[in-house]
């Protein structure tokens, strides 16, 4: 079995409203200059091994995972 | 003409629908359970407005992948009426029935409240008994129904008129401060390119008898009733 770090963002186009909410908040918290918070999903999944691991959680991300309309993904496969 | 509403776990809007078509527009109507992929012969399929799958990983998401909806997108594709409100809009872009995505409100807040729609399209199955140009009095309910696409579909929505409801003034001027979620160019509903599909986020089953405040939602199901005779 192989572990899968999935992270799921919106894309940079799109205002991420949650995001400068915290951001906001961040400052008035005294953390001066903090810009650009983005917030995104975290995905874990355990899979079988295989060669074709990679292709296979490409098509999960394309197909359930995220939204190509407005979400980008990232992935990492752990062995 | 026949109805269907789909009950998916979490619609809540299913019963307003079903109270709209039997005892405001006197018409046939069954549920549609989201597991079976019978369309009990329905002309018109609602897929209601509610929080379906409890909304989790994204609004509509889960649902697309039930069963009843790869009966629905047979049924579309073969030019059935389908007609998605507020989370149902959300299912049928996830579905790829309607272009582009809704996403979390500009202001973070969950919106609750009348909002009123200029008709922009007043020649299509959803919209032909609705005045030119005139603006209908609707509630929304949503948290994420921010309606986003890219440049080339939304100049497609355009050129094609099918941006069906903009969010508009009272007096069918559009602004920023009217549109309360931050849609593209005020987006409130959009069509289809063969305008059998329609998704709003307002809910115009909650606006069709006039003991609820306002029955401008009901042109919307007159206008279906009227192009389908």
């Amino acid at each position: 079995m192989a572990r899968v770090k999935v992270t799921v963002t919106l894309k940079p186009a799109l205002l991420d409203s949650q995001g400068k909410v915290v951001q906001s908040a961040l400052t008035q918290l005294g953390y001066e200059g903090v810009d650009g918070v983005r917030i995104g999903k975290y995905v874990e999944l355990t899979v079988p091994d295989s060669e074709n691991i990679d292709a296979q959680v490409k098509e999960m991300c394309e197909k359930l995972l995220s939204n190509p309309v407005i979400e980008d993904y990232q992935f990492e496969v752990i062995r | 003409m026949k109805f269907g509403v789909i009950k998916f776990p979490g619609s809540n809007c299913d019963q307003d629908a079903y109270y709209t078509i039997k005892d405001v527009l006197g018409q046939p109507v069954e549920y549609l359970w989201h597991q079976d992929t019978d369309l009990k012969g329905a002309d018109c399929i609602v897929v209601p407005g509610g929080f379906s799958y409890g909304d989790y990983l994204r609004c509509g998401a889960i649902a697309r992948f039930s069963p009843i909806m790869s009966a629905v997108q047979d049924f579309a594709a073969n030019g059935g009426y389908v007609l998605g409100v507020c989370n149902g809009f959300q299912v049928l872009c996830e579905s790829h029935l309607l272009p582009g995505a809704l996403v979390r409100n500009d202001n973070q807040h969950f919106i609750c409240k009348q909002v009123y729609l200029r008709a922009e399209n007043t020649d299509t199955p959803f919209t032909n008994q609705i005045d030119n140009g005139a603006t209908l009095q609707i509630p929304i309910a949503h948290g994420e129904g921010k309606y986003v696409c890219d440049e080339p579909t939304l100049k497609a929505l355009q050129e094609n008129r099918r941006i069906l409801f903009r969010y508009a003034r009272p007096d069918g001027s559009l602004s920023d401060q009217a549109n309360p979620n931050g849609s593209v160019d005020n987006i409130a509903g959009v069509a289809n390119e063969t305008f059998n599909v329609f998704g709003l986020m307002p809910h115009p089953e909650r606006a069709a008898d006039p003991a609820l405040g306002s029955a401008d939602g009901r042109l919307i199901f007159d206008s279906l009733l009227r192009h389908t005779r």
